[in-house]
């Protein structure tokens, strides 16, 4: 009983094998298309600033609508690095661009990067809102955090956590390659390693979130990521010293250790699509977003180092 | 008293230990069951608040803390069909040499084992290959291209495993008969094997489509970006050497780097995905049941 | 396939150039078909091809990275990358969710093939297809959610996102491959052998101890193995419920890595060409070898019993 079936299941097998023919013509063709009337600006880098930068590119479609930006995060290093190869457009980082980069993005375009200062940022160090400490010392968190250091439980701090039997602290940490983890080693730590054995989130949500859930955990991230289920601590640069609150004010006046300037890089000086962009950043738009995301605005900023 | 029929002790154990052996079987297949209606009805309920054609179609706002979810979605729909278009004819080519040409010697047998093998690679292997290979070597860059591509040859084992499991289902009859009157291999193919086969493809492609929506590691290293600004329902916001947001990724970032973001948001995105994959593949289950009872041989 | 098509009478009636496009048609039907091969060749090479040049390179050695638990890819002044930890991260969560699966799994898969009616079979078949089909980053962001409460709560663990909950995420996510490869084992068993056992008088129970599961053991093994396979290998879901903390875990509370995770956590922010990105890439050629041993295991397991 081989019934040749009626037509259209026939077609459908062929419109199969022809979509088999299409393959090249759709690759090939395909990796030159794309839009041409509206314009792409392709922006990577820092997972600090990428909240930020997300609502600069939302806004922005109000007031360039033929604009496009594309946000992405995955690090300052890799923000930077992608600059230097040409690959995307701006670059957001939340540390200074090293010396060795810009000679490398020399040495590959002949454009040397140029920076610009769009906000500031305090790293916050959050502990759970019920954990009656306050204020922490660089000393003890490198005691905390750095490899060797010996602080393991809240009561070696002088601190008892209501309603916790096993005070154990649970160091919250971000993945080793993102700028935080390397900004937070370099300036509370003193570029000494971390300690093995931290949780290494991927997100600085993340850390604030489970600090928020752990009575007994320590974190840090940027300040704009506070909840009302955490508590920034005062920090002082060793015993004695007094202690300071991430606010705008102190990282206007460089009195927080943990502070650090937010910038975006371009390949040369920027033209066109993307100066206009930079400029629309800097512009007090730009600025109320960066000071509605929790971070502090440039103009409150210490300049440039 | 005991009739002639009554259990001895050992039938009566015998009969206690079947009862217990299945009892225990069926629990432990129904804790299958519970898991399944735990999460979709607990991620529905904390998702009910924004849940509404509008979240669909609306774009994010408010730094992503509000708002919907358009230009992820559109994201997924670009790459599951560019990877569908590139994987479905390759697949469905390899499946009929498989099926219809293979003679079963060593090399054969080896084409077998890659296939199974393929299937079983970590998907974060596949995006280290995309990464390696198309994005790099390949010079197509962060790009929807790069992403599509990595879908398509990691779902490929999905496609080739379902046709040839829809052409293997064609009785040799059908084939010899072709032949019988003359016809060449490729004829048989095309006359007899693939119209009797075409809905059995289809339920593999269905599949196809609901594995590649949910990938997340592949397309986060290939071109899938954080955020792009999009028009509210634009049904064309991507061109092939674009990047784009996607579903998946959306609700890794939604829920490990978006600060206050509202309550029921990343639960309401999960509901979406999960309900967008299991509704393809339930209409994949009911392509296949509604086959089975039509089929007449 | 057996008989060769008789094509000769055909071929002499048709026009030179159907001949020609039909050729060339097969020409492209076993290209199709060897690319499964190309594509596998493709992903070793690429994936060792980004690694290799960090085997020859001064900061890496070969045994730290087996043996060390040291993992500090970018530390400013002592970099080592020691994977030992994250290995037995995947391991211990590996373990843990096979410790659940594989009662659960092949339970499911003797009720399914043995003991229900083909009605409720039907159903659970759908229902476990539905469950193999929640793409694992939902399964991560229930895991990171919900479970991490649920745990907090009945264990008293200061965090939630440990080995527990990656394991119980991780076997949720495995059951339905080894119910289903299980299941097709169980029911490679010819009937014959059911029906001896029945005109023996066992009961489906004896049946099955006595007879299917020392007739099926192999297929059942596969099914294992192939739960292994894609507990390894999964990515987000352990990403996001595991806690990616990098040390050797002592409890089922403790936070740990695995190698999947730590390949998604840092791919993105190692710049391309550096060690570190070389490192992540042998990560992958080590996974990539990990699963295609299982995988081929399995293969050969199964095609053990069909040789008899």
């Amino acid at each position: 009983m081989t019934r040749v079936r009626p037509s259209t299941p026939r077609r459908l097998a062929l419109l199969v094998i022809a979509a088999a023919f299409a393959i090249p013509a759709c690759g090939g063709g395909g990796a030159k298309g794309g839009k041409s009337s509206k314009t792409v600006i392709q922006n990577k880098g820092s997972d600090t600033m990428v909240n930020v930068a997300q609502v600069w590119a939302e806004e922005y479609r109000k007031a360039a609508p033929d604009v496009e930006v594309e946000v992405s995060g995955g690090g300052s290093g890799v923000g930077i690095a992608a600059l230097l190869k040409g690959a995307v457009d701006i670059a957001n980082a939340s540390r200074d661009l090293k010396m060795s980069e810009a000679e490398q993005a020399v040495k590959n375009t002949g454009k040397l990067p140029a920076g610009y200062n769009v906000g500031a940022d305090a790293l916050a160090v959050y502990v759970h809102k019920d954990n009656p400490m306050s204020e922490i010392t660089l000393v003890q968190l490198t005691d905390l955090y750095a490899e060797g250091g010996k602080v393991t439980r809240w009561s070696e701090l002088g601190v008892t956590i209501p309603g916790v039997k096993d005070d154990t602290i649970v160091r919250v940490s971000r993945q080793s390659s993102s700028g935080t983890y390397e900004f937070f080693r370099e300036h509370a730590l003193g570029n000494r390693d971390f300690r093995l054995g931290s949780r290494d989130l991927n997100g600085s949500k993340e850390v604030v979130e489970l600090v928020g859930t752990t009575p007994t955990a320590i974190g840090y991230s940027g300040m704009g990521y506070a909840t009302a289920s955490v508590k920034m601590l005062k920090v002082a640069p060793k015993a004695g010293a007094p202690a300071v609150a991430p606010t705008i004010a102190a990282v206007h006046d460089k009195s927080y250790p943990l502070a650090r300037s937010l910038h975006v890089y371009t390949l040369g000086e920027p033209k066109g699509a993307v100066k206009a962009y930079i400029d629309w950043i800097l512009s007090p738009a730009g600025q109320k977003v960066v000071e509605d995301a929790g971070y502090v605005p440039v103009a409150a900023a210490p300049p440039k180092p | 008293m005991a009739g002639r029929f009554a259990k001895t002790p050992h039938v009566a154990r015998k009969e206690i230990a079947e009862s217990i052996a299945r009892g225990i079987f069926g629990l432990m297949s129904a804790a299958m069951i519970l898991p399944l209606v735990l999460i979709v009805g607990y991620l529905v309920v904390r998702a009910w608040p924004v849940l509404s054609w509008e979240f669909l179609l609306d774009v994010p706002k408010r730094g992503m803390t509000d708002g919907g979810i358009w230009p992820a979605f559109v994201g997924t729909l670009y790459l599951v069909g560019i990877s569908l278009l590139v994987s479905t004819p390759i697949g469905v080519l390899a499946a009929i040499y498989l099926n219809e040409y293979a003679k079963d010697n060593w090399f054969n047998r080896l084409v077998n084992l890659a296939v199974i093998n393929l299937a079983g690679v970590p998907s974060i292997v596949h995006a280290l290959f995309g990464l390696g290979a198309f994005v790099y070597a390949a010079r197509f860059g962060y790009s929807i291209l790069s992403a599509s591509l990595t879908l398509a040859i990691m779902t490929l084992p999905v496609i080739i495993a379902s046709t040839r499991e829809a052409l293997a289902s064609v009785p040799m009859a059908f084939r010899e008969a072709c032949w019988n009157v003359g016809a060449t291999r490729w004829q048989t193919v095309r006359a007899v094997v693939l119209p009797n086969s075409i809905s059995g493809i289809l339920t593999g492609v269905i599949l196809q489509v609901s594995r590649a929506a949910g990938e997340t590691a592949p397309v986060m290293f290939t071109g899938a970006v954080f955020f792009k600004a999009v028009e509210r329902g634009d049904l064309f916001p991507y061109g092939l050497t674009d990047q784009c947001m996607a579903l998946s990724m959306h609700l890794y970032t939604l829920a490990t780097q978006v600060p206050n973001v509202k309550e029921a948001l990343p639960y309401a995105t999960a509901v979406v995905l999960l309900g967008s994959v299991l509704l393809v593949n339930a209409t994949a289950i009911f392509v296949r049941i509604w086959l089975r009872n039509r089929k007449k041989w | 396939m057996s008989a060769e098509p008789r094509a000769r009478t055909a071929r002499a009636v048709r026009p030179r150039a159907a001949v020609l496009a039909e050729k060339a048609l097969e020409a492209v039907i076993r290209l199709s078909g060897v690319s499964a091969i190309v594509f596998v060749a493709a992903i070793f090479f690429f994936v060792l091809r980004e690694a290799a040049p960090v085997l020859f390179s001064e900061g890496f050695s070969l045994k730290q990275f087996l043996f060390s638990t040291e993992w500090y890819p970018t530390s400013a002044t002592n970099v080592r990358y020691g994977t030992f930890a994250l290995t037995v991260g995947t391991v211990s969560v590996t373990a843990l969710a096979m410790v659940l699966a594989v009662p659960f799994g092949l339970g499911a898969a003797i009720f399914l093939s043995e003991f229900c009616s083909p009605r409720v079979r039907e159903t659970l078949k759908v229902v476990i297809e539905l469950l193999s089909a929640i793409p694992s980053v939902v399964w991560g962001f229930v895991g990171l959610t919900v479970m991490s409460k649920l745990i907090v709560s009945a264990t008293g663990a200061p965090v939630g996102v440990n080995v527990l909950n990656g394991g119980i995420i991780l076997a949720l996510m495995s059951v339905p491959v080894i119910v289903s490869i299980g299941e097709d084992a169980l029911k490679a068993v010819p009937d014959s052998f059911r029906e001896a056992g029945v005109a023996l008088g066992a009961t489906r129970w004896q049946l099955v101890y006595r007879v299917l599961l020392p007739a099926a053991k192999n297929g059942l093994l596969a099914a294992v193995l192939l739960g292994v396979g894609r507990a390894v290998g999964e990515t987000m879901a352990v990403l996001m419920a595991t806690g990616h903390a990098v040390h050797i875990p002592g409890s089922l509370l403790d936070s740990v890595r695995t190698l999947t995770a730590n390949i998604a956590a840092e791919l993105g922010e190692a710049p391309s060409g550096s060690d570190h990105y070389r490192v992540l890439f042998l990560t992958g050629t080590l996974l990539f070898l990990i699963t295609l041993v299982v995988n081929l295991t399995a293969d050969f397991v199964v095609r053990g019993i069909r040789r008899k």
